[in-house]
């Protein structure tokens, strides 16, 4: 039985990761908590829908499920398009509401407007799709039964191995690209980066779009493992927060370790709680984490 | 008419707030080869001045020109790409990446294969760099910490070098290692403009000083002749390290 | 016409009874620059609280104390007053931005409770037959509404001119000096911290007072009424209306709350059938746009604090 909670705790726990990753970047570097920023995850989920009906309108190859999996290459492609299309609001968003008050405000104010953000983005889900939960995919799965009596879906198998490429990839990009060096600088002194050369709005531009990419593959996965809802992204408000504060801001394995620990912490939880009191348990860790090291686990002390 | 300075203030008004100017009508000037200082009290706007010059703040009225052309508010990133170079006086490394990392950084204006090629020839010219290359920047000592800040902004190969109190942490012969590397900038061509609170030693070195004081120029002139007045030694002498946070703070 | 009138007393009551939670908001982030995302489950422990000391006796549920209108909103304030010093002691060193992530969550948390602790809430039932004081001394609807909006107004009357009279004392004083600038309120002799949590737990008891009279008004509590929603509306109330000024906020609470139910009324006429059940969403959606173009053309909101532009109008 723990096992299984480990299981899917580790599961639940890689998606919250996926947009742990970027609320933890835009706290960093914009320094505001985004509280629009798990809509992004809904807005990645649906989008995919759209692109979905597209390619696998093309029939054949594209609507043809691969393996043991219950999509095939057009979810993945329209996995690839919500990344494109997340951008673009995202960007849409900085460029038109969160930059400007950056420039004319000051942080709290942007909260306020994330909150307005939030509000609007996840309604108009509603009023686009409808508030019925919707599927990718109404294939049937067999359930592949680990040692221990764990069971797991393929597709979860996927979103784990999924989430495990894009960690790696962003490593590779943050510790060998020079943009992603230079994002690092970036989120340790703005002026020091500018002052040596690096142009800090293009930076922050991949800071939106790493973020919401990451978010709309985190929303795509949790509407191939469980369902798509307009409430996905709100319901994951405090965990995303829960992960980027607990690994620290501006850390990507923070971040990652931080999704880690909320998943496995909410799914071990109903083991000594009712499940109901669950959506409870990335608040207890934010009031602990603030209150034993408001640095995270990977933050730095010095500020 | 003669060929135009490296660097030309005039008249700069800046300041963090748009109605609340610290600079109020600066100017200064440094030729190639010519190292100049600025200095006075706590609060005069030493810092402000050069990062202004740096296009970190922004210039309200008056105008900045580099080599006659006007670069008065020019994105700092641009600047720095233009070939000023600018050394901040705390924080002035990224202490969280290693040493080759903050030379990448320095390096963002040129191309990817140039700037891999000066992060070399760099490190022939400061060694240690090259031994410490992996290391955390925070973890080097104050000297070193320092000497990677030059190395960072020389990537670029400035024309103008800007320096924010230089050997502010450092000890005594970390200071006097500095200033020869200032000096050896200087005699390659490139014009520095320094802030320092270490008045006599700053002197020493430069071909002339600025003395501010709330946010205007006092005095200036050659940097001997500064030296020998002793008037500006007693005033400043005194000042030494209390002021320094808060300039940096500001 | 008198549907008309008995409709403009409705909308009075409850825009005057979010107004009263907007003063409260306003206290704290208007007056004291303490960011509190958990206004709903401040109205919400206040409307628990007003259910359970006047509501009926009920099976296998905590009640039937039957106490006096009064007493229960007293007995509102106070609970959430309790709740706000625990909160307040945990999380008021916090950040800004950090504070607004920990109260979000205690209001989640508060919900959940509300959702799921049916001895003291009813659950997702909620609670029913909570009374109305001005049942009992009027007929009629449209009579028990106006004497209910009378109670109504001298319940914002008597917040609102303490309010105003707390802002301009010395402590008032030392509200705006704390949001300007913590190490120079310390120098003034109290401590900052003492006077944030006193803030954070007054404005707290005026969102639990606003809670109860929501109750009694509407006559039964669910733990729906509470979704974080209301925090953000409460917010683009005191947005919109101007921070850090009474007036503007109780003006914020009347114009959102006239949006909110004009669109409502329009979009019920308007919009097709099949498609109603989204007009809630659009209502929501008119919301979050409110709040975010006043904050991008008018950020102090109609009318914003009536001293000199601070550095907090900025910052």
């Amino acid at each position: 039985m723990i096992l299984q909670h480990i299981a899917d705790g580790i599961l639940s726990g890689a998606i919250v990761a996926l947009g742990a990753i970027g609320l933890s970047f835009t706290m960093k570097m914009l320094r505001f908590a985004n509280f629009s920023h798990s809509e992004l995850l809904t807005w990645g989920a649906y989008s995919a829908l759209v692109f979905l009906a597209f390619f696998s309108s093309f029939g054949g190859f594209f609507d043809q499920t691969i393996g043991p999996f219950s999509f095939g290459a057009d979810l993945l492609l329209a996995m690839l398009c919500a990344c494109i299309a997340t951008s673009i609001i995202a960007l849409l968003l900085h460029r038109f509401v969160f930059e400007r008050l950056s420039r004319m405000a000051g942080h709290m104010t942007m909260v306020f407007a994330s909150f307005g953000v939030a509000l609007t983005l996840r309604h108009l889900v509603v009023l686009i799709w409808g508030s019925d939960p919707i599927y990718y995919s109404r294939e049937l799965q067999f359930a592949i039964l680990l040692p221990g009596n764990v069971r797991v879906m393929p597709d979860q198998v996927f979103l784990l191995g999924l989430t495990v490429v894009v960690v790696i990839a962003l490593h590779l990009f943050m510790s060998r690209s020079r943009t992603g060096i230079a994002m690092r600088g970036v989120a340790e002194s703005p002026d020091l980066a500018r002052a040596s050369g690096v142009n800090v709005d293009r930076i922050i531009t991949w800071v939106w779009a790493i973020g919401a990419s990451g978010a709309a593959i985190g929303g795509v996965l949790y509407g191939m493992t469980v369902q798509l809802r307009p409430e996905l992204g709100f319901s994951l408000i405090l965990p995303l927060f829960a992960a980027a504060i607990l690994g620290g801001t501006g850390s990507l394995y923070g971040a990652v370790l931080g999704g880690l620990i909320v998943g496995l912490s909410e799914n071990l939880s109903v083991m000594v709680i009712p499940t109901t009191y669950k959506p409870a348990v990335p608040f207890l860790l934010i009031l602990a984490i603030l209150y034993f090291r408001p640095e995270g686990i990977f933050g730095e002390r010095s500020r | 008419m003669t060929a135009p300075h490296v660097l030309e203030a005039r008249d700069v008004i800046a300041g963090y707030a748009p109605d609340l100017p610290i600079l109020h009508g600066v100017s200064v000037h440094v030729d190639a080869g010519e190292v100049v200082s600025i200095i006075g009290p706590n609060g005069s706007g030493k810092s402000t001045l050069v990062k202004a010059i740096a296009g970190l703040v922004r210039v309200s009225a008056g105008n900045v020109r580099l080599d006659g052309r006007d670069i008065t508010g020019v994105a700092a990133h641009k600047l720095a790409a233009e070939g000023v170079g600018y050394v901040p006086q705390t924080g002035n490394v990224f202490a969280t990446l290693t040493v080759r990392e903050n030379l990448v950084i320095g390096g963002a204006p040129l191309a990817k294969a140039a700037a891999l090629d000066r992060i070399e020839e760099i490190c022939t010219i400061y060694p240690i760099l090259e031994e410490r290359m992996h290391d955390k920047a925070g973890s080097l000592s104050g000297g070193q910490r320092q000497i990677l800040a030059v190395a960072r902004a020389l990537l670029t190969k400035p024309r103008l070098m800007l320096l924010d109190e230089p050997t502010a942490s450092l000890s005594p012969m970390a200071a006097g290692e500095l200033f020869d590397a200032v000096r050896t900038l200087a005699e390659g061509g490139a014009a520095v403009l320094m802030v320092e609170q270490n008045v006599k030693a700053a002197l020493r070195m430069s071909d002339r000083g600025h003395v501010l004081a709330e946010g205007r120029n006092r005095i200036e002139g050659p940097a001997a002749d500064l030296l020998a007045d002793e008037g500006i030694g007693e005033i400043f002498l005194g000042f030494r390290r209390d002021a320094a946070w808060k300039e940096g703070a500001g | 016409m008198i549907g008309l009138v008995s409709y403009i007393v409705f909308f009075l009551i409850l825009s005057l009874i979010f107004g009263i939670a907007v003063l409260g908001l306003n206290l704290q982030w208007g007056f004291t620059g303490l960011f509190n995302a958990g206004v709903a489950g401040f109205t919400a422990i206040g409307a628990y609280t007003m259910a359970i000391l006047t509501g009926p006796a009920r099976d296998a549920v905590l009640g039937g104390f039957e106490l006096p209108f009064v007493v229960g909103l007293i007995g509102a304030m106070m609970a959430s007053g309790i709740g706000a010093v625990i909160v307040g002691l945990a999380t008021l060193k916090l950040r800004h931005e950090y504070l607004a992530v920990a109260t979000f969550g205690i209001a989640v948390t508060i919900q959940l409770v509300c959702l799921n602790w049916e001895y003291l809430t009813g659950g997702t039932l909620g609670l029913i037959g909570i009374p109305n004081p001005s049942k009992a001394w009027a007929d009629g609807p449209l009579a028990q509404n106006a004497l209910y909006l009378l109670v109504v107004l001298v319940v914002v009357g008597l917040t609102f001119a303490a309010l105003e009279r707390i802002v301009k004392s010395p402590w008032g004083r030392m509200l705006k000096a704390i949001r300007e600038d913590d190490i120079a309120a310390a120098s003034l002799g109290k401590s900052p911290e003492r006077v944030r949590l006193e803030a954070f737990v007054l404005g707290c008891m005026i969102m639990g007072l606003s809670g109860a009279l929501y109750v009694s008004f509407i006559g039964y509590v669910s733990p729906w009424d509470f979704l974080p929603i209301v925090t953000f509306q409460i917010w683009t109330m005191l947005i919109v209306g101007g921070s850090a000024n009474n007036r503007g906020a109780l003006l914020g609470a009347l114009i959102v709350w006239g949006v909110w139910t004009m669109s409502g009324f329009v979009i019920s006429r308007v919009v097709p059938s099949e498609i109603q059940a989204q007009g809630g969403a659009m209502q929501a959606v008119l919301i979050g746009l409110i709040l975010v173009v006043t904050l991008l053309i008018r950020p102090r909101g109609l009318i914003g604090e009536e001293l000199h532009v601070s550095r907090h109008a900025r910052s």
